[in-house]
């Protein structure tokens, strides 16, 4: 099984939808695609929306690490819409929520955004 | 009622996915919920990728092997491969600790496997390779 990447710009935030499994093999093709919107662009903040993926381990916590990485020279942010519970309880384990904010699935996403930044 | 299942996996990245569907095919018969499932199948990943990227660097003459066991609802898994070793296994089970950042690893497949199962071990040594081995009781 492989990814399916969709990605959209509105103002400064850039949406990134995928679908599929995100591990070690589909990794390299969600950073390169990653990595060129946000370089060729000028947004601030990344919004993942994990909703319609089907498994996600550690090289999937590595790409919104690198996109945290990637942004933060221009005072932006990582949000994350819908990461499975078990994903979840790594990032609050490791500490990694007060980088990056986990929106709740049930959240008005938009409006919590809109706060936020 | 007890069933095993042995494979061996050509170190190639995307037998990490054939090794969850491995492990979700031995625990079917359990009607286990999704939560524990998951984190089964989270483990089995971190644990044959590593194999895969660290164990081998990704030379896909490189052999995984991979043997899991299930005893009733006791779950044994062990996860061998014949790369180059840890050094300092302690170091490498820190959180965040990674030597790969440029390939934007997280550093936290150690945190998942310690985490999501009930009994881990790591043994392992420079140019002979690591094992890891977990067991699990899925309720």
């Amino acid at each position: 099984m492989g990814i399916g990447i969709s990605i959209h710009m509105q103002e400064s935030l850039l949406f990134v939808n995928l679908t599929g499994e995100l591990d070690q093999s589909t990794m390299q093709k969600v950073k390169q695609k990653l990595v060129n919107a946000i370089d060729q662009s000028d947004v601030k903040h990344v919004v993942f929306n994990f909703k319609g993926l089907t498994f996600m381990d550690s090289s999937g916590i590595g790409i919104v690490l690198g996109r945290y990485n990637q942004i933060r020279d221009r005072d932006g942010r990582v949000f994350v819409v819908g990461m499975n519970p078990v994903v979840a309880k790594v990032f609050y384990m490791s500490g990694l929520n007060k980088i990056i904010t986990i929106i709740d699935d049930d959240a008005d996403v938009m409006r919590v955004l809109e706060e936020a930044i | 009622m007890r069933n095993e299942i042995n494979v061996t996996l050509p170190a190639i990245v995307s037998n990490a996915s054939l090794a969850r569907l491995i492990i979700m095919g031995i625990l079917a018969p359990l009607d286990a919920d999704t939560q524990q499932l998951t984190e089964v199948k989270t483990v089995v990943s971190e644990a044959v990728t590593n194999a895969i990227i660290h164990g081998y660097e990704g030379n896909p003459e490189g052999i995984v092997e991979f043997n899991a066991v299930l005893e009733g609802r006791r779950l044994k898994v062990v996860i061998k491969d014949h790369g180059v070793g840890i050094d300092d296994v302690e170091l490498a089970k820190q959180p965040l600790f990674t030597t790969k950042e440029d390939e934007e690893r997280s550093g936290l497949g150690f945190m998942i496997m310690e985490s999501f199962t009930d009994d881990f071990e790591v043994v392992s040594a420079p140019s002979v390779g690591t094992t890891v081995t977990f067991e699990r009781e899925i309720l």
